[in-house]
């Protein structure tokens, strides 16, 4: 069982700085998403985790060990790749049991985690098949199960689930997760997607442009996020941004942008409501409809409402749950009150 | 949808086709028939007729001790050629794959001796290795070794088939260096993820997941050897000494050409044909089912 500790890490390539100093505790047996949109450096951080990236300043520990130095196979973690990285001529067995013949494993050892982990991951009936022959979703399994027969200190995941169709994504993301808790094994797990990251997450790491903005609990990040990038990013659809001049009563002096999510907008008569514009367009949801309203500003406002679609072109007035109104200053941050 | 061009005119196609059809016939059709039909013959001693021998030229050929010790040259030559062409180009192929700086340049460089021509390779390591004056037979004998391919059938045997190599090198380098860089990444990295040092790696993982890649160029390379280094023979040992390195292309050569034994010759260009027959046979059936892993 392990930890794992980064330390002011930093990545440059030639002269450019991608990852601009992280830090990060990760408790024994806690599942950590890493989030933000692609290009922040998310598999750049995971892979100087694994150590096929070298770490250019700052420390990383593994389980309380100076890992900067190690080889990817002494870091003692396994990894799960985007496009899942099964050796194409090996069966699912010996894809499996690959690792574990390379650490001189005996060979009944070998069998019996390799049939432990089929079992787990209901693959049993595949062993002898070759990853060409198997769906995607199949694939995904063979790939964890790789994973998981190393029993490994932590287990490290780069997008794992994006080459998955929207159905299969969902079930595969609980499966992971349930897996994750049975093992208890500590697991850092990369993906741009943040319903993933509020679904399966103890805590998530949302990045942005080479730094962690906000480190906390989904439920914590999304009710305080700790920027107007946090905001942004977490939550579907996004939080609205309202310019603090259109409501000067409540906006906090130093706020430069207000924010509220949907759920706390309201729609009333064109007359009653905090603030007033024409419905833009709607979309129906089922259980409820998001209305974009057009402010008299021009910006959009996202009203979840559980009513039916409106005509668009209607005057319609907004009510605001003020105490969920959040500001942030200049420089994106939050203002805490 | 049908997605095929349509002619108009029906003679049209078979305008297009023509000059290549014709360079077929009158350079490869031609001869052929030409060959077998001369294998069947036997000149005079004064070359002014021809008498009708049926397949005695082939029993006669089989049963002569030269040209079977010729098939063991080719078959030896050709092994050594195919090997040594193989495995170094293997070798530069994984170390280009690894390097990052300057992998251009390093790898233009690589691809060059495939643009000289066979002749002119065949006159460079003559020139090295020229019993009198070769730089290289300088060096060898500096180091105390006394080199004369002139007389010495094995050396003979090694200058030939290092530049006959030499030359495949940038060929195999080119498609095996393609072969390494179509193997995802990932999959290396999880198999250094899995504890595989770089050698365990290579031959459970690079290796066999560039056998078709291997095995297309085996039978290249093979062709290769077989039929296209007749110009590297001829310049450097001229089939000697002796008959040390007389391939069975250049036994063709020199018993037809210089020797004037044109049914014999002829005779042997068509075992020649058979040999390529089957050669692309078995290239085509691989073709046909590549992805064998
Ligand atoms: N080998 C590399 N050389 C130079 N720049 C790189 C390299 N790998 C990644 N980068 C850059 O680092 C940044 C982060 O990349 P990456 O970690 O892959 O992002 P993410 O996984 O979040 O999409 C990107 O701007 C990318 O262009
Ligand atoms: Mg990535």
């Amino acid at each position: 069982m392990a930890t794992i500790t980064l330390n002011a890490v930093k990545k440059t390539y030639g002269k450019t700085e991608v990852i601009h100093g992280v830090d990060l505790d990760v408790a024994d047996g806690e599942l950590i998403v890493i989030v933000g949109p692609s290009g922040c450096g998310k598999s750049t951080l995971l892979r100087m985790v694994a150590g096929l990236e070298t770490i250019t300043a700052g420390e990383i520990s593994i389980a309380g060990r100076k890992v900067n130095d190690l080889e990817p196979h002494e870091r003692d973690i396994a990894m799960v790749f985007q496009n899942y990285a099964l050796y194409p001529h090996m069966s699912v067995r010996k894809n499996l049991a690959y690792g574990l013949k390379i650490a001189k494993i005996p060979t009944d050892e070998i069998n019996r985690r390799v049939a432990k982990a089929a079992k787990m991951l209901q693959l049993d009936d595949y062993l002898d098949r070759k990853p060409r022959q198997l769906s995607g979703g199949q694939r995904q399994r063979v790939a964890m199960g790789r994973a998981i027969v190393r029993e490994p200190a932590a287990f490290l995941f780069d997008e794992p689930l994006s080459n998955l169709d929207a159905k299969l994504r969902v079930q595969m993301r609980m499966e992971i997760k349930a897996l994750q808790r049975e093992l208890g094994v500590t697991s850092l797990y990369v993906t741009h997607d943040q319903v993933e990251a509020m679904t399966m997450a103890d805590r998530v790491v949302v990045m942005n442009a080479g730094i962690a903005e906000q480190i906390g609990p989904p439920l914590e990040v999304y009710r305080n996020p700790a920027s107007l990038f946090v905001a942004g990013f977490i939550g579907s659809p996004p939080m609205n941004f309202i310019n603090p001049a259109l409501l000067s009563d409540i906006a906090p002096a130093e706020a430069e942008t207000l924010g509220i999510r949907p759920e706390h907008c309201a729609l009333t008569t064109a007359e009653a409501g905090r603030l007033s514009g024409t419905v833009a367009f709607c979309e129906a949801l089922g259980a409820d409809t998001l209305v974009h309203v057009r402010m008299a500003d021009g910006s959009l406002l996202i009203v979840r409402s559980d009513g039916d679609p409106i005509e668009t072109g209607e005057a319609v007035g907004v009510s605001l749950e003020t105490p969920e109104i959040l500001g942030f200053d200049s420089d994106g941050r939050a203002i805490r009150s | 949808m049908e997605n095929r061009v349509t002619f108009n005119n029906r003679w049209l196609p078979f305008l297009l086709i023509a000059p290549q059809l014709l360079v077929t016939l009158v350079f490869f059709f031609w001869p052929a028939g030409q060959a077998v039909w001369q294998s069947m013959y036997l000149p005079d001693p004064f070359g002014l007729s021809s008498e009708y021998v049926g397949a005695e030229n082939f029993w006669f050929l089989f049963e002569d001790p030269y040209y079977r010790a010729s098939f063991a040259t080719t078959a030896i030559f050709s092994s050594l050629v195919t090997l040594s062409s193989m495995s170094v180009a293997l070798f530069l192929a994984v170390m280009a794959d690894r390097v990052i700086k300057g992998s251009g340049a390093y790898r233009t460089l690589l691809i060059w001796p495939y643009a000289v021509a066979p002749a002119i390779a065949g006159v460079l390591w003559l020139f090295m290795f020229n019993p009198s004056i070769g730089v290289a037979t300088y060096w060898l004998k500096v180091l105390g070794y006394d080199w004369n391919h002139v007389l010495n059938g094995t050396e003979a045997m090694g200058l030939v088939v290092a530049a006959a190599s030499w030359k495949q090198i940038s060929y195999n380098f080119l498609f095996f260096l393609a072969g390494l860089q179509a193997i995802p990444k990932s999959v290396i990295e999880a198999a250094a993820i899995d504890g595989a040092s770089f050698a365990k790696r290579f031959w459970t993982i690079v290796f066999p997941l560039l056998s078709p890649t291997t095995f297309f160029l085996l039978v290249v390379n093979i062709v290769y050897a077989f039929f296209e280094t007749f110009a590297v023979i001829h310049t450097i040992t001229a089939g000697g000494p002796r008959q040390d390195t007389t391939i069975l292309v250049y036994k063709v050569f020199a018993d037809g050409f210089v020797g004037q034994d044109l049914g014999s010759s002829a005779a042997q260009s068509v075992v020649l044909l058979f040999i390529v027959g089957l050669l692309t046979i078995v290239q085509f059936k691989f073709i046909e089912r590549r992805v064998h892993y």
